[in-house]
Formats: structure tokens, C-alpha cells, sequence
């Protein structure tokens, strides 16, 4: 029982993030119509942009101390960040709390890169052939990742979270179970709060403003809403920019999670594709819901007993390919997803 | 002898009834018309034929089959053809190509793998598909491309891609919208002579009363998603019932 | 009719003369080496099957490179088990490549359009994972499979070669190396074995593109719902198109063996699956001649870039004055070498943006425009 319960908890964060972007594919393919490729690049440049914060914060006076060496036995160069000489234990807070504090930090630079990217390039694909639209989405991811690589190289690169919320928090024991029988890490509960509140904010935005409305109308029915006469270019890259913004977010939180890597963007977009598919297409509660249940199923499946199961029926590393294989599974039993509505992915 | 029998067909959209309890009964070798006012469910009926919509309830027996539940291909496959209203052509494909594939498709099947017998030996179903072009007029323009051509002349080209197959039942949606009176003319002695030579069934939808009056040999009129009436040309013409339909839906 | 027969026979012979003329053709270009000829043919090969799938019907399959990767596996596995000719592994490539085309075509095409490409990515994604860690037994994991002095090799003739090899001719045999202009230009038997494939495959694809079966791919590509309601059924057609292109991407894939006994998980990552679709559309989808251009493109650029270091970069810039000099080679510097798969990338979309018809499209319409015939259309 308190395996299970433990597997539910660790599934979570990786679904989190699952959830996020799928959110944002949705919410893309939906109103524009368009299949954003460079959909994961932009969860990974939210993730470079806690790193680059990260690496501001650190910037350091040097000061050659001739009293010590270091193991080489030169003269021992010591760090000082201008943050700490500048504002002493306020400093030494603002570097600790680099990630929570990178969120602001990446708003308003993933705004402007969504904005850049609507009116930019995919506005001019509205019209082409949706093979067109994926192709060059594709090419920008390439090159944003590419550029990435250039700047920070191919090394994953760590970013610690906060020290208040570095070590595990025993949940075990307020429910009822023995000690250390459920541990779970405090960052990975923030970060699934943190994705729990995203969510409820964009439905949110969605329910209850007229943006939000019309916007829902034009997830239903594009074609009208255009006759209607409402500014639909204009939402839409409103709705461009928001989606970048909630998939910088999921990347800057995710950083102490996972260290980021120039190629994670489109790691987790082929995983997100599926979890679109599976939640079932222009549905975005099918997204989130999908994006949990196949974060805490791949959880499941990387579970030893588990993993023996079906390496008994010569199925090996089933954690590895489990999220796919129920993609199939769905597919076949029930085209258009968990949650699409009827006639969306029947063709 | 009926080809095509329509049972109590129901059709909804959300809270608007498109079709309700439509019934109809096409004779073998008839040119059967179908007017009513604009609205009245007659594209939706047709649809209801090819696989395109399915009806909520209901039966549409042809030739003895049933055709709800069976696939576009496989519809056509037993010798229905349709005729869009808009053209729905193979716009990237040259005139002769888009009456070649109807004309395969009578032929080979729904589904032949043949990738190495060679287009330009295909002579028998060319001459076949240059022949209808030619019953057309379009036999000039065979290696043009679709997408160039005018609007009357595609829609010329979409009746050449249902004719082609030979099918015993031909669905026409307003064939002749938008045509200029001598191409209607055309169009109707066109539809005359197949009808005439070939004893191809069809059930056309029309709104150009000289088109409805010059070709058909039966009429239903259906208004507000049913059949008010069914009965041969002249005794249409002073129907209350139709006039109340037509009459009555302009007035309002 | 006639004239379309008489300028096929011509592609094909011009076709076939630039294919064995390769190795002159490209010493003046320093690209007459065979690692490189082999490249050539080999992508050619794949990305004409790919042409027959994404030009003919349009459908975009983001996951081609798992085939080509099955076809490595399977020639390797043939190496290892019976001996180092070439043909069985040929054989067993192309049916194992044939065999996952199948099942993944089956289930990818009960969806089209976005769906479609999606579905082949994820599935190109988990035949990775599953020939990276799940099925390391067969595929040897991160290491990839090679070939070990204690595997059976049970037909293995005692006094035949220990490499790859047709009936005892060894394909890393380099039979001519005469001097063209000054060039040293490569005559090598395992491109030679390659151009064959490669000759066939164009034959082939140029058969299709002119059957009836070829007609109905393209009318998928311009209205597969028509296509349906005039009584096609669209889906086997569909799936004999995605077979075929896989087992051309299986066959790509145990000539690549072939050249070089090896296969690793990493000929089956998306990015792979992005490269072929890259040179389908930079030659021209849709077009007989487009892909093969577009790889021979791809890979001698791919070639020449990825040994551009700093160094040949100074001496590039060297003319300049110092500070200049430093300023050039440092904004070069992110596009050559490592960089390579930057200027891919700008080029991928460069390409979709300006010259969605690929250098094939491009020069027609420069042909037309120059003969004026462009102008009267428009006007």
C-alpha cells in the first residue's frame, strides 16, 4: 500500500510537467490550429532561463588571498559574489532563492519570445499545409536548442532549489504509516503545487473572462468566431504568448528537479504529443488529466516488482517504452483520446 | 421496380431536427428529383446516401443492400455515385487524371496494387474516361491542370467523374447552380442522353425549376426535414401542399 | 504520352551516368573519398523512399529512421550469424525494416494529417528507447551491435575475407585511383555495390510515380476524402505506399551496415527521422530527381562543415586585419564543426519558408521565369 502510494507521489512531478506543456500544445493546436514543434524548446529555454539568473546571481569579485593555496599550491583565488558583498545575508537569500525568483525573470522573456514567434513565423503559416507548419516549427526547434548548446554546452547543468526546501518530507507518518515508509522531496511537492496552481489559473483565465470565452468559441468553432468579427489575430497571439509562458514556467521550476540539458525540450515533447493524443486533442482537461496518469503510470512501471513481472514475460525495461505502449492501446480502443470529443481525431 | 428505398430517416443536429422520418422510393431507371425550399434537409438527405452523415434512425435499402453502416468506398463500390455541389476535384491532377481515377475504381476496385504496370497502357480506361470528357465538352482540355480551369468547367469536370463509373444510381446536387442557361441546356440534354442510353437511376436535387421539370420522371418535395409529397411532374405543379411550402417559407 | 516516355528514359540514363560518374564528378569538390560516395547512395536510397510516402501522398512521417535502423540491426545480426556477405543481410534488412513498417504503418495510419506524423515520431521515439536499453540483448545497447571473433558465423567459408565482402568482392576495396585535374578521385566497390541500389531504387520509384497505384497516392495528397467517395478505399493504398518506403529505408539501412559492419541506437533518434525529411524537401518533394539531391547536398555539406575548425577558419579570414580576423571566425565559429546541426536547423527553415518546392522547384520556376513563360501566365 505505501509503495503504491509512494509510486502515485513520484509520478506526479514528471506529470506535472507532462501536464504543463500538453497544456500548452493544447491550448496552441486548439485556437491557431497549429502543431508547435518548437513546443518543448520553449520548456527548455524556461529551464536555461533559471540557469542564466542562476549564473547572474554568482557573478563574483576575485580576490588572490597570498595566505592560502589551493591543491595545485598557487595562491588560492577566492569568490566573492557582488550580491553577498553588496547586500551581505539578503544577497546570500536572493542566490539561494535564484530558481523561485528566475519565474519572474522568465515571464516576461517568454512572452516576448512567443510573441516573436507568432507574429513572426507561425502566423505566416496559417494558410500553408499543416506539413509545412510542422516542418518549420521542427527547424526552430533545432536551432533554439542548437543556440542553447552553443551558450551552455552539452552538459546538464545543476541548479539547486532553495535550502529551506532541500530534503524530504516524511508523509508517511501523518497518514498513518511507519517512519521513512513514504519519504518524498519538498521541492517535488512545490513543484506539483506550483503546476497545480498554473493549471487552475489558465482554466481560470479561460472560464472567466470574455479573452477567456472567446477564446473557448474559437477552440470550438474557429470559422465563426473569425465571422463574427472579434480581433482573432490578436488573441491569438495573446493565447501564443501564454502558452510560451506556461511552458518557460514548468522549465524554471522543473530546473532543481532534473538538471537541464540542451536536448530535454524535445525529450519531453514527444512524451507531451503522446499525452495530448491519449487526453485526446483539443481537450485541455484530457491534457492535464493524461499528462498526470501517464506521469505516475510511467512511475508504476519503473517500480522493481513491476518491471521482474513483465521482464517474466520477456517484456524488459518496461518503464522505458510503458507510456508509448498505452498510447497504442488507447489509439486503437478509443481514437479520439480519454477525453476528445467525438469527430476531432476521427479523421 | 424501387432501387432505392429510404425508410424513416431521422437526422439531428444538437436541438435542430434536420431529417425527420424522411421516406422515399426511387424507381429503377428514374430520374427522381428532390426540391423544397432552402433548408429543408435535401443535402443532408443526400449525405445520408454516401456515408457522409449517418442517420440516426432509419433504413436506405439500395439495390437490396443497406447502405448505413457501410464505408464511402464501399457505397460507391455498389454503384453509387455523387456528384458534389461544390466541386470536390483532384485539383493537383490534370482533367484526364481525375476521370481516370473514378474510371479505375469502377474497374479495378476499391484496391489494387499495380505499382508497376505503367499509366500510358491503360489505354482501355482512358478511352473510356476521353469518351464521357468528350459527352462534356472537356475532351480539349485533358492535360490541363484542375485547379486552372473555370468554375463552370470544373463542375462539368465533377459530373464527368460520376458519370464515368457507370453507376446504376447517380446522385446529383444542383448540377447546373451557377451555370450559365445554354451550359444548363447542355447539362440537361447531356443528363437526358445518359439517362436515355445508358438507364443510369438518378436522384438529382435542383433548385432551377426548367432543370427539375425537363428531367424528372418522379418529384418529392421535402420541406422542414420530411417528405410532404411524392408524385410525377405534372400533378406536382398544382399542389397545394407544395405551394404552401414555398409560398409559405417566403412569406414568413 | 510519348514525350513523357521519351524524358523519363532520359532522367533514368542521365541519372545513371551521374551516378557512376560520382567519383569523377566530385573530386574536383574534394568529395571523391569512399566514407562519403557510400553516404551518398546510401541517403539516397532512403530518401527517395521517403519521397514515395511524404511527395506522392504527403503524409509526413516523422519516424523513418527507426526502418532504417531495424535494417542495420537485421544486416548486423546476418554478418554475425552466417558470414560477411552481403546479400542475405541485404535480404533480412529490407524484410525486418518491411515487417515494423507493417505494424506501425497499420496503427499510424488510422490517422492522418498532424495525428499521422505525431504517431510515426512517438513510435520512431519508443523503437529508440527499445533498441537503446529494453532490448539490449539484440541490439547491444549504448555500444550498438558489432561484430566479436567469437561469433558463429556458421557459413563463414574458411579462406573467404574478414570484412564485408559479395562473393568474395570486398566492399572496402578501392579498385581505381587515377587523378582527375590535379584531384585524387576514389573508385570504390562498395560505392559501386550502393550505386546499383541506388539506380534500382530511382527505377522503381519512377515506375510508381507513373502507375495507376502512383495516380492514387497523389490524389490522397490533393483530396483523400473524395478520394474515398469515389470509391477508393484509401487506406491500403496508404499502407502499401508506408511499406514500401520503410523496407527503401531498411534497404538504406543494411547498405550502411554493409559499407560498415555496425548499427547503433543512434541512426534511429528523431533527429535521424528530421534528416531525411530535411532532404526531401531541399531536393524537392514530390520530385523524381529532388531527393537524391537533397542527400547528396545534405551529407557533402555535412562533410565539409564538420571539419571546419578555428584554425581553417583563421586561415579563411586571414587577409583581414587581426581584430576583424577574431570578430569573423567567432560569429562563424557556432555554425561549422560541432555546430553543424545549427546551420541544419536554419536551413530546415530557410528551406520551408522561401522554396517550399525544394532546388528542383526553385529552378523550374528560375527556368520558367528566364524562357518568360511565367510572366504570361501571371499576366
Amino acid at each position: 500500500m505505501d509503495a503504491i502510494l509512494l509510486q502515485v507521489l513520484n509520478g506526479l512531478d514528471k506529470g506535472s510537467a507532462y501536464a504543463l506543456i500538453a497544456l500548452g500544445l493544447t491550448l496552441i493546436f486548439g485556437t491557431l490550429g497549429v502543431v508547435n514543434f518548437a513546443h518543448g524548446a520553449l520548456f527548455m529555454i524556461g529551464a536555461f532561463c533559471a540557469v542564466t539568473l542562476n549564473k547572474i546571481f554568482s557573478i563574483s569579485s576575485e580576490k588572490v588571498n597570498p595566505d592560502k593555496t589551493d591543491f595545485l599550491g598557487n595562491p588560492l583565488v577566492e569568490k566573492t559574489p557582488y550580491l553577498e558583498s553588496w547586500f551581505g545575508d539578503t544577497g546570500i537569500a536572493i542566490m539561494d532563492w535564484s530558481v523561485p525568483l528566475a519565474i519572474l525573470f522568465s515571464i516576461p522573456i517568454m512572452m516576448f519570445i512567443g510573441y516573436v514567434m507568432e507574429r513572426g513565423l507561425i502566423r505566416h503559416f496559417y494558410k500553408r499545409p499543416h506539413a509545412d507548419q510542422i516542418l518549420v516549427t521542427f527547424g526552430l526547434a533545432i536551432v533554439l536548442q542548437e543556440i542553447v548548446k552553443a551558450f551552455y554546452g552539452a552538459n546538464p547543468i545543476q541548479t539547486p532549489s532553495p535550502a529551506a526546501f532541500v530534503g524530504t518530507l516524511d508523509i508517511g507518518v501523518y497518514i498513518g504509516f511507519a517512519e521513512n515508509a513514504i519519504t518524498y522531496p519538498y521541492w517535488r511537492l512545490v513543484y506539483f503545487a506550483f503546476a497545480c496552481a498554473v493549471i487552475f489559473a489558465v482554466f481560470a483565465f479561460l472560464r472567466f473572462t470574455t479573452f477567456g470565452m472567446v477564446v473557448r468559441a474559437g477552440m470550438a468553432d474557429r470559422e465563426t468566431v473569425g465571422l463574427l468579427g472579434i480581433d482573432i489575430d490578436k488573441k491569438f497571439t495573446i493565447m501564443f504568448a501564454i502558452a510560451a509562458v506556461v511552458a518557460g514556467v514548468a522549465g524554471v521550476m522543473y530546473t532543481p528537479i532534473n538538471s537541464p540539458n540542451y536536448h530535454m525540450g524535445m525529450d519531453f515533447l514527444v512524451l507531451s504529443f503522446v499525452v495530448v493524443v491519449v487526453g485526446g486533442m483539443g481537450s485541455l482537461p484530457g491534457a492535464v488529466l493524461a499528462g498526470f496518469l501517464l506521469g505516475v503510470l510511467e512511475s508504476f512501471a519503473s517500480m522493481n516488482v513491476v518491471k521482474q513481472f513483465f521482464e517474466s514475460i520477456f517484456i524488459p525495461s518496461i518503464d522505458q517504452i510503458v507510456i508509448y505502449l498505452v498510447a497504442v492501446i488507447v489509439l486503437l480502443v478509443r481514437p479520439r483520446g480519454l477525453m476528445g470529443r467525438k469527430g476531432v481525431m476521427e479523421e | 421496380m424501387a432501387i432505392l428505398e429510404v425508410k424513416g430517416v431521422n437526422k439531428r443536429f444538437g436541438g435542430l431536427q434536420a431529417l425527420g422520418d424522411v421516406n422515399l422510393s426511387v424507381d429503377e431507371g428514374a430520374i427522381h428529383a428532390i426540391i423544397g425550399p432552402n433548408g429543408a434537409g435535401k443535402s443532408t438527405l443526400l449525405n445520408c446516401f454516401i456515408g457522409r452523415l449517418i442517420p440516426d434512425s432509419g433504413s436506405v435499402i439500395f439495390d437490396g443492400q443497406n447502405l448505413l453502416g457501410l464505408k464511402p468506398h464501399q457505397i460507391n463500390q455498389a454503384g453509387v455515385s455523387r456528384v458534389f455541389q461544390t466541386p470536390e476535384i483532384f485539383v493537383d491532377l490534370t482533367v484526364l487524371e481525375n476521370v481516370m481515377i473514378p474510371a479505375l475504381a469502377h474497374r479495378d476496385g476499391s484496391f489494387k496494387l499495380n505499382p508497376f504496370r505503367r499509366m500510358r497502357h491503360e489505354t482501355e480506361v482512358r478511352d473510356i474516361a476521353v469518351e464521357v470528357l468528350a459527352d462534356i465538352g472537356l475532351d480539349t482540355k485533358l492535360d490541363m491542370t484542375a485547379s486552372s480551369m473555370s468554375r463552370g468547367d470544373k463542375r462539368r469536370l465533377e459530373m464527368a467523374m460520376g458519370l464515368v463509373q457507370e453507376p446504376k444510381l447517380l446522385l446529383l446536387d444542383e448540377p447546373t447552380a451557377g451555370m450559365s442557361r445554354a451550359d444548363t441546356n447542355n447539362t440537361i440534354d447531356v443528363l437526358k442522353h445518359i439517362g436515355d442510353s445508358r438507364g443510369i437511376t438518378m436522384v438529382i436535387i435542383e433548385h432551377d425549376m426548367h432543370v427539375v421539370f425537363s428531367l424528372a420522371d418522379k418529384i418529392s418535395v421535402l420541406a422542414q426535414g420530411t417528405v410532404i409529397v411524392e408524385d410525377a411532374p405534372e400533378n406536382i405543379k398544382g399542389n397545394p401542399k407544395v405551394q404552401e411550402a414555398y409560398l409559405g417559407s417566403a412569406h414568413e | 504520352m510519348n514525350s513523357t516516355t521519351l524524358s523519363d528514359r532520359a532522367l533514368l540514363l542521365f541519372f545513371i551516368f551521374l551516378v557512376l560518374a560520382g567519383p569523377a564528378i566530385l573530386a574536383p569538390f574534394g568529395g571523391s573519398y569512399p566514407d562519403l560516395l557510400q553516404k551518398f547512395a546510401i541517403f539516397g536510397v532512403f530518401a527517395i523512399g521517403f519521397n514515395i510516402l511524404f511527395g506522392l501522398t504527403g503524409y509526413l512521417s516523422f519516424g523513418h529512421a527507426a526502418f532504417l535502423g531495424a535494417g542495420s540491426y537485421a544486416a548486423v545480426w546476418m554478418f554475425k550469424l552466417l558470414s560477411y556477405n552481403v546479400l542475405p543481410a541485404l535480404i533480412l534488412s529490407v524484410i525486418v525494416a518491411g515487417l515494423f513498417s507493417v505494424v506501425i504503418g497499420y496503427i499510424s495510419l488510422r490517422r492522418s494529417g498532424i495525428y499521422f506524423s505525431i504517431l510515426t515520431l512517438a513510435f520512431a521515439q519508443m523503437m529508440f528507447n527499445v533498441a537503446y536499453s529494453v532490448a539490449t540483448p539484440i541490439t547491444n545497447g549504448e555500444t550498438g551491435l558489432q561484430i566479436y571473433n567469437d561469433d558463429p558465423q556458421w557459413l563463414q567459408g574458411a579462406d573467404s575475407p574478414l570484412t564485408t565482402n559479395l562473393f568474395g568482392l570486398k566492399m572496402n576495396e578501392v579498385f581505381w585511383r587515377p587523378e582527375f585535374l590535379g584531384f585524387e578521385a576514389q573508385f570504390n566497390v562498395g560505392y559501386y555495390f550502393c550505386a546499383f541500389f541506388l539506380i534500382l531504387a530511382f527505377y522503381i520509384s519512377m515506375r510508381i510515380s507513373r502507375s495507376p497505384f502512383g495516380m492514387m497516392l497523389r490524389a490522397v495528397k490533393t483530396n483523400q476524402t473524395r478520394l474515398s467517395f469515389t470509391g477508393v478505399s484509401t487506406r491500403p493504398y496508404m499502407l502499401a505506399a508506408f511499406v514500401i518506403s520503410g523496407m527503401y529505408a531498411g534497404l538504406a539501412g543494411g547498405l550502411w551496415a554493409c559499407m560498415d559492419p555496425l548499427a547503433g541506437a543512434e541512426r534511429m533518434q528523431w533527429t535521424a527521422s528530421g534528416e531525411v525529411v530535411l532532404m526531401t524537401i531541399l531536393g524537392g518533394a514530390g520530385t523524381l530527381l529532388g531527393p537524391v539531391l537533397g542527400a547528396g547536398f545534405i551529407k557533402y555539406f555535412e562533410a565539409i562543415f564538420s571539419k571546419i575548425n578555428d584554425q581553417v577558419l583563421h586561415s579563411w579570414f586571414a587577409f583581414m586585419p587581426d581584430g576583424l580576423e577574431n570578430v569573423m571566425v567567432a560569429i562563424v565559429h557556432p555554425f561549422v564543426g560541432k555546430g553543424w546541426h545549427l546551420t541544419l536547423g536554419l536551413l530546415f527553415m530557410l528551406i520551408v519558408i522561401f522554396l517550399p518546392g525544394g532546388l528542383i522547384g526553385g529552378i523550374t520556376s528560375l527556368g520558367r521565369w528566364i524562357t518568360g513563360r511565367g510572366r504570361k501566365d501571371q499576366g
